[in-house]
């Protein structure tokens, strides 16, 4: 059967239900799935957990979902740059998991590993810690984190082949592959699908066990800090 | 006289050593790689999934995919390596990352640090600062040694939520190096014409030694 959809509305359809969990890659606004967003947006779907670094910006990114107040809760690392969020988040509209950003990233790929927890130093006496298991290994303390099993990933990749093998740009990789390997169905979009046979098999980053839909998107890739020096 | 902030980074490039592995933070701690000494090979890491930072792009090198941790456009240099974040945190987690430079709101003398929220404010997030503190081989501090209130940022114990227990090894602040040891703080070296009187004036943890 073919992973390869027309577009993002088909690649999400009969995916999407109310109050689900879906587990989006990208930081900052690179390497974000905008297509997959504004298909979300569309469809409506209520009620959201979304496990993403970030939240977007202000009317671009995982921002358009808030806009629509289609997200319940964010789990995320960092959050700044958005005055709708912190607009809900400040009047209790919208529900805020801060997740340490390396617990995040090995949440979702224990998660897509059949990983359910780990222990790890990060965050042991502070706030994260409070209400987690403390185990001790070799005389220091580690807390318990779970695993991420989200309903739906979304993902954006540079090239795909048409059996989902991907190849990420540069630092658009980011989140991309942990979020693709947690959620029971992947979808994933990208600049371009090439032949099956053109990528190289040994440059493949990640392979398309975890692509379970394709879809070929147009990208406006926003810049958050555009910062330069003298030619 | 105090050290400015360019004079605190290029003392904070002293700290680094051939052949290391290292994560600057944003604002000060950036601009010490304007200071790395002749001679010193850093590699430089951005925790969204990149070794071998190069400099900020000129307007033709522009590339949306290629930004730095705090979402600056950056470049490329000839040894640079992509990785996805679980992996760049696995560096991290595992300790493969000997130093992180990061800038704070408090250190306590037992090298509690707090850099990431104030209680009543607004709360943008921890971002990657806890794993650092908690994973890499080595800590030291940027900061202004008293804040805008002329109050010690140097305390007995943080007032402000914590990023890392006892995480900080070194804290270079405008007034000198200090280093985190049993029973308090150490002074490693004063600024030029600076005594300790001035320190002691505006230093709230114990200095021993």
């Amino acid at each position: 059967m073919g992973k390869i959809y027309n577009s993002a509305a088909e690649a999400l359809d009969g995916l999407l239900f109310d109050g689900m969990l879906i587990a989006a890659g990208g930081f900052g606004l690179c390497g974000i799935p905008e297509n997959l967003i504004a298909a979300i947006r569309d469809a409506g779907t209520k009620d959201l957990t979304v496990a993403s670094n970030n939240a977007g910006v202000d009317g671009f990114g995982l921002g358009v979902l808030l806009e629509s107040r289609q997200v319940k809760k964010m789990m995320s690392s960092y959050v700044g740059e958005n005055d709708e969020f912190m607009r809900q988040y400040l009047s209790g509209e919208l529900e805020l998991e801060f997740n340490p950003q390396g617990t995040l990233a090995e949440r979702m790929r224990s998660g897509g590993c059949g990983i359910p927890g780990f222990y790890t130093k990060t965050g042991v006496g502070t706030v994260i810690a409070e209400g987690k298991e403390v185990k001790q290994f070799n005389g220091e303390d580690y807390i318990l984190e779970e695993g991420i099993f989200a309903d739906l990933s979304i993902v954006k990749a540079w090239k795909a082949d048409e059996t989902g093998n991907l190849v990420f740009r540069k630092t658009a990789r980011n989140f991309n592959p942990p979020a693709a390997m947690c959620g029971k169905v992947c979808v994933v979009e990208v600049e371009e699908i090439v032949p099956t046979g053109s990528l190289d098999p040994d440059l493949i980053h990640l392979p398309g066990i975890y692509v379970n839909r394709l879809v070929q998107g147009n990208f406006e890739k926003r810049i958050e800090q555009r910062t330069v020096r003298e030619a | 006289m105090a050290w400015d902030r360019n004079q605190m980074a290029e003392r904070a490039a002293q700290e680094l050593q051939d052949g290391w592995y290292v994560n600057l933070g944003i604002g000060i701690p950036t601009l010490v790689s304007n200071y790395i000494p002749e001679g010193i090979h850093v590699t430089l890491q951005s925790e969204n999934g990149m070794l071998g930072m190069g400099p900020f792009p000129t307007e033709d090198e522009i590339d949306a995919d290629l930004i730095n941790a705090g979402k600056q456009t950056i470049t490329e240099l000839p040894q640079t390596a992509y990785f996805d974040s679980a992996t760049s945190f696995g560096m991290i987690r595992g300790g493969k990352i000997a130093m992180a430079i990061l800038g704070a709101m408090e250190v306590a003398e037992n090298g509690d640090l707090a850099n990431w929220m104030i209680p009543g404010k607004l709360v943008k997030g921890m971002g990657g600062a806890m794993d650092l503190v908690a994973g890499v081989g080595r800590v030291v501090v940027i900061m202004d040694h008293a804040n805008k209130r002329g109050e010690s940022k140097l305390l007995k114990e943080c007032t402000l939520p914590l990023t890392g227990k006892g995480v900080v090894d070194r804290i270079i602040t405008n007034l000198g190096v200090f280093d985190v040891v049993e029973g308090g703080l150490k002074i490693v070296e004063m600024a030029p014409d600076v005594t300790r009187a001035d320190i002691d004036a505006v230093t709230q943890a114990k200095i021993v030694a």
